[in-house]
This record gives C-alpha cells, sequence and structure tokens, in this order.
C-alpha cells in the first residue's frame, strides 16, 4: 500500500509562514495591553488604559476621523472614476490603443513619496488648495490604479453580449448599465473598495508631505507620536487601526452586497 | 408576400477595414433567411447592424415599413439570440425572460405570467426559479429563446445559436427554433456557417463571401442551381472546368478544354451555353467511361475509392484533379486512361470568376 508522506520541511515552511504572518499582529496586540508605559512583549499585566489613552489625546482622536473621511471619500472618489474608466477600456478594447490601459497604473510605478512631494509642490504650494483637499487629490489618484485595475480585472471576464441582450429587449445603455453591468462585477467593486480602503487609511509616503498644520493623517500622528513616546499607545491604536478596517470591510461587504443582489 | 425587414446598400468599416460592400437583402413577413458563409465573411456585423449595435457607412435598414437606421438599439423591438445566450448571471430564468417585457412596463403579475406561458412553450416550466448558471446549454438556449420570443418582436436574429450545443442537441433545438418561428410567424434571421442547419430550416439562405451575398435563394436552388462558381463550390460542385465554344449549330455547341478535346453539349439539357463558360459537376455529374468513341474530358484514373453506389476516382485532366464517379459494374484499374462525359441534369453552366 502507498503511503503520503508530507516532507518535513515543507511543514517547516508552513509553520514558519503562520508565525511571519500573525506573528506581528499577535505582538502588537499583546504590547498593547500591557501594564507597563513602555512596549514590551509579552505583555505584564493587562490593561486597556493604553486604548483609553488614544482618546485623551486630542490628536489622535482628530487624525482618526481624518483618516477614515479620507479614506471613504478617496476611496468614493477613485471608484467613481475607476468603474466608467474600467468599463471603458474593456468595453472598447478593441478600438482603444493598447497604451490607454497603461495610463492608469502609471501611479503605481512612481514611488509614492514622489508623488506626495509632486503634489505638495503643484497643489499644495502652487494652487495654494486647502491641506483636506489636497490629502483628498493625494488618496484619490493612491487608489485610483487599484481600482481600475481589480474592476478591470473582473469586467474581462465579462461577456458584453449580455449587455447588448438586454439593450436589444429596450433597456437603455445608462440603466443597462446598473442592472445588467455593475451586479455581475460586484465581487470586483468590492474588492477594490476594499483594497483601496486599506491603502488610504495606511499611506504613510504620500500623506507625509501633504499633512499640515491642524491636519493629519493617523499613521502620520503615530509616526509623530513614537517619536517622543515609547508607550503602548501606539500599538493600541496599530490594533484600533486594524479593527477599523475589518470593520469597514464587514460593512461593505454586507452592503453592497446586498443592495447588488436586491433587484 | 410583404416584405417585413429590407435592408438596402449596406457598407459598413470598422475603422478603414471595410466589412459590408453594398449588401442589399429583404425578408418576407414570417419567412426564415439564414446568412450563411465562412467565419469572418461579415455575417455577425449584418446582424449587429440591423439590431443597431453598429452604424453603417451608407445605406438604409426598414423594418415594418419604418426606418430603423440611425434608431438607437434600445428602441428597434427586435428580439436576439447569441451563441453565447447571453442570459444575465445574476436573474432567475423567470427573470430573464420577464426582463422585455418590464421594459415595456408590464405589471408584475401580467409579466410573470406571460414569462410562465413563454417558459412552457420552451418546456422549462419547472426551471423558473434556477439561475442560468445551473442550466445546461441546451437550458440556456431554451430559455434565450423564450426571452427573445416573448416580447413577441417584429423580428428575431440569431447569430449561430446552436454552435455551443453538441450534435445531437444542434439538430433537436434547431427543429424546435422552425417550429416556434413558424408556429409565431416571426420573421426571423438566422446566422450559421453550418451548411446543413442553414439549409434545413430556412425558407431562403443568403450564402455571403467578404462581406458581400453571393446568391440569395432556396436551398433547392441554392443546391441544385448555383449562380456562381462561389456558390457552386460552397455546395459541393468539386469539379470546375473551365471551358470555351468553338463551334454553335443550333442548339448543339462544341466546347474545348485547355488541351483542345472537344465536348458536344446540347443547350436543350444544359441550358444557355455563354461563348466562355465554366461547366460545375459535381463527382455524381461527371461520369467515368472508357468508351473510345465518347466526348468527354480526358482523363487519367488516380485513387479508387468505394462509395457503396459507386466507386469514386481522383482523375488527373489538363483542367486539374477532377473527382468522377464510375459504376460498380466496370471498376477501373488507377493509371488507366478514361473520359469524363457531364451528365446534364447533374452539371450548371457558369459565368467564369
Ligand atoms: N470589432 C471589430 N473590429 C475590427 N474588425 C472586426 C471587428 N469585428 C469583426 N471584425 C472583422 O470584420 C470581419 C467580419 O466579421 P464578422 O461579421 O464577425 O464575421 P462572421 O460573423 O461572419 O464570422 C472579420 O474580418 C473580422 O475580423
Ligand atoms: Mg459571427
Amino acid at each position: 500500500m502507498m503511503t503520503t508522506r508530507i516532507n518535513p520541511l515543507l511543514i517547516l515552511f508552513t509553520i514558519l509562514v503562520y508565525i511571519f504572518l500573525t506573528g506581528p499582529l499577535i505582538i502588537v496586540l499583546g504590547a498593547s495591553v500591557s501594564d507597563t508605559t513602555y512596549l514590551t512583549f509579552p505583555p505584564q499585566g493587562l490593561t486597556l488604559r493604553w486604548f483609553e489613552n488614544i482618546f485623551e489625546i486630542s490628536a489622535f482622536r482628530r487624525t482618526i476621523v481624518t483618516s477614515l473621511e479620507l479614506a471613504i471619500l478617496a476611496t468614493g472618489l477613485a471608484l467613481l472614476i475607476g468603474i466608467p474608466a474600467a468599463y471603458a477600456l474593456n468595453r472598447y478594447r478593441i478600438q482603444l490603443p493598447t497604451w490607454l490601459s497603461t495610463v492608469f497604473v502609471l501611479p503605481i510605478l512612481v514611488p509614492e513619496i514622489v508623488l506626495g512631494f509632486s503634489l505638495l509642490k503643484s497643489v499644495a504650494v502652487g494652487a495654494s488648495a486647502p491641506i483636506f483637499a489636497t490629502l483628498l487629490i493625494g488618496h484619490t489618484l493612491l487608489v485610483l490604479p487599484y481600482c481600475v485595475r481589480v474592476i478591470s480585472a473582473s469586467l474581462a471576464s465579462f461577456d458584453f453580449s449580455i449587455e447588448e441582450a438586454a439593450i436589444s429587449l429596450g433597456s437603455r445603455p445608462l440603466k443597462t448599465f446598473f442592472t445588467i453591468v455593475l451586479p455581475n462585477v460586484r465581487s470586483g467593486v468590492i474588492a477594490a473598495f476594499i483594497l483601496a480602503f486599506i491603502t488610504s487609511i495606511n499611506d504613510v509616503s504620500t500623506s507625509l508631505f501633504l499633512t499640515g498644520p491642524g491636519i493629519s493623517t493617523l499613521p502620520i500622528q503615530i509616526l509623530a507620536h513614537v517619536e517622543q513616546f515609547f508607550d503602548p499607545t501606539i500599538a493600541s491604536v496599530s490594533v484600533l487601526l486594524m479593527f477599523l478596517t475589518v470593520a469597514v470591510m464587514a460593512i461593505v461587504e454586507r452592503t453592497l452586497g446586498l443592495t447588488f443582489l436586491a433587484k | 408576400m410583404t416584405q417585413a425587414l429590407t435592408v438596402q446598400n449596406l457598407t459598413a468599416h470598422y475603422g478603414t477595414t471595410k466589412v459590408l460592400e453594398d449588401l442589399s437583402l429583404s425578408v418576407g413577413s414570417g419567412e426564415l433567411v439564414s446568412l450563411l458563409g465562412a467565419s469572418g465573411c461579415g455575417k455577425t456585423t449584418t446582424l449587429r447592424l440591423v439590431a443597431g449595435f453598429l452604424q453603417p457607412t451608407s445605406g438604409k435598414i426598414t423594418l415594418g415599413g419604418k426606418d430603423l437606421t440611425r434608431l438607437p438599439a434600445y428602441k428597434r423591438d427586435i428580439g436576439l439570440v447569441f451563441q453565447n445566450y447571453a442570459l444575465f448571471p445574476h436573474l432567475s430564468v423567470l427573470d430573464n425572460v420577464g426582463f422585455g417585457l418590464k421594459q415595456r412596463g408590464v405589471a408584475s403579475a401580467e409579466r410573470e405570467k406571460r414569462a410562465r406561458a413563454m417558459l412552457e412553450r420552451v418546456g422549462l416550466s419547472q426551471l423558473a426559479d434556477r439561475l442560468p448558471g445551473a442550466l445546461s446549454g441546451g437550458q440556456k438556449q431554451r430559455v434565450a429563446l423564450a426571452r427573445a420570443l416573448v416580447i413577441e418582436p417584429p423580428l428575431l436574429m440569431f447569430d449561430e445559436p446552436l454552435s455551443n450545443l453538441d450534435a445531437k442537441m444542434r439538430v433537436d433545438m434547431r427543429v424546435e427554433i422552425r417550429q416556434l418561428q413558424r408556429a409565431n410567424g416571426t420573421t426571423s434571421v438566422y446566422v450559421t456557417h453550418d451548411q446543413e442547419e442553414a439549409f434545413s430550416i430556412s425558407d431562403r439562405v443568403a450564402i455571403m463571401n467578404a462581406g458581400r451575398i453571393m446568391q440569395l435563394d432556396t436551398p433547392e436552388t441554392l443546391y441544385q442551381r448555383p449562380a456562381n462558381a462561389f456558390v457552386a463550390r460552397f455546395v459541393g460542385f468539386e469539379n470546375l472546368v473551365p471551358l470555351k465554344v468553338t463551334k454553335r449549330d443550333g442548339a448543339s455547341v462544341t466546347a474545348q478544354t485547355r488541351d483542345g478535346s472537344q465536348l458536344a453539349l446540347s443547350q436543350d439539357r444544359f441550358g444557355e451555353i455563354p461563348d466562355d463558360f465554366v461547366l460545375a459537376a459535381r463527382a455524381d455529374g461527371l461520369a467515368v467511361t472508357t468508351d473510345a468513341k465518347a466526348e468527354g474530358i480526358p482523363a487519367t484514373l488516380g485513387l479508387r475509392t468505394y462509395l457503396g453506389r459507386a466507386y469514386q476516382y481522383q482523375c488527373e485532366t489538363a483542367a486539374g484533379t477532377l473527382v468522377a464517379n464510375g459504376a460498380l459494374s466496370m471498376p477501373q484499374e488507377p493509371g488507366s486512361g478514361a473520359k469524363l462525359v457531364p451528365v446534364p441534369d447533374q452539371c450548371c453552366v457558369l459565368k467564369p470568376e
């Protein structure tokens, strides 16, 4: 009889991958509840006071709100631009020049830090736009390529004769887009939303140049905080950021999932 | 018969490439006309122009006397059945069929009633609540057919609707399509590259080549009386022999092959013969004979195959390799000389290409 022996090396690698993936999460989670005034792992004692501390520091309170607003608005804007762009790129693939779809990936190729810096020079200083507006432009540009990419991938497997079938049955083209095309690329839109949201809410490089007096984002504030303090507050902020992201993902799944399913 | 669909002098381009040239076509009310031709000859393009998904460079399309040429696709009221079914994956079978009625503002109770009745007619009433993903190919195409028919369109168009089905299902479905089309009296245009399919279900067939219609006729006429060499080859006339008339004497004509051998043909039996012409024949239309006095195309017999009703020979002649049949009673050896005699009812006289 034949037996399958699993290579012990394979088991070792699998375990290592799990450790590398979950290790940082466990360490941060542990450090955030440590009853010490410095970051340490494993935690010594158990307390939630570092979580309370986040909300006592007004800079954290403000930047959490700013980051959330920014992530939601930038993601929304990027979808608003990205969905029609991805649609057009796929629908008219044969007629359009091939370099056009490359244009939408260019921002990925440009180092984010350069994106931030050039926006600082041109929009913030050059056009003296308000800080929040500049941040919003920066984040929209940052996440747009991901939106176009992910939704394009979803549209690539969409059979456009389905759209034509609907039109031939008397549905106007715009209405057809919403009732026929969009419901069938729903998973792509959700994936794009989540990816864009996470990218935006975790972004440091682009935001670094664009934050200014009175307005900052959470990751930038975390950076500023660790320069002065070494207490577990930043571990608890990180945990909070993680939970916020997961919560938004869950909400998006639920609401987009449900509204699209409703006829 | 009143004309339901007319297409007049349609020319269409993709970018700068011309894909349809001066194409004209008319389909009578209740008639089923097929567009038949090799892949890339412009069948789908023709359909998309009529459906309104493409704009012609020039030409005119009318349906029931109404000019469609500039009308947007969603206002044309044409039922479409696609090769890949194109069902709405996120809607149930019932909602797929009801979709067109919904666009026409039919109230939901009435819509459901009519959609269910239509599903009944295509034999799928028990699958009404399924999603399309859970259907077989044949079932999907029935849903697509029901979805197109339920809006009672003045014109129904099919684009290779059976290509994705297996051979048995193809035959069953085409009979079903024809029966439904007949019963409803729906004017139809049917695109296919399958000659048997086109001939079996159509009132008339348009044989297309490179963006033009080569001949539009009943299947019987196309099969027996092709109008030109292209159609002749398409419907299986394997032998096309160019000939020149050298002598005319009343109805009898003497023609000469390229190598100079003479052939007597009677215009009473072959129809009118122009000075320069091509004689088209299937293998059955050229009889192999060893009779030295017979007037025919001189040939050297090659490979012999047994067909059951006759022997078939590959024959080397001055006009190239021809295929001809010989009697079972007189099998000929490969390499022997013979003459190929045209059989009047089985041959066509065509203009040279
Ligand atoms: N979107 C398009 N852009 C450019 N050329 C096309 C397009 N669609 C079809 N063609 C070309 O037009 C010709 C006719 O195509 P089509 O009507 O689809 O042929 P058929 O349906 O008979 O196979 C082909 O040569 C094809 O390559
Ligand atoms: Mg085609």
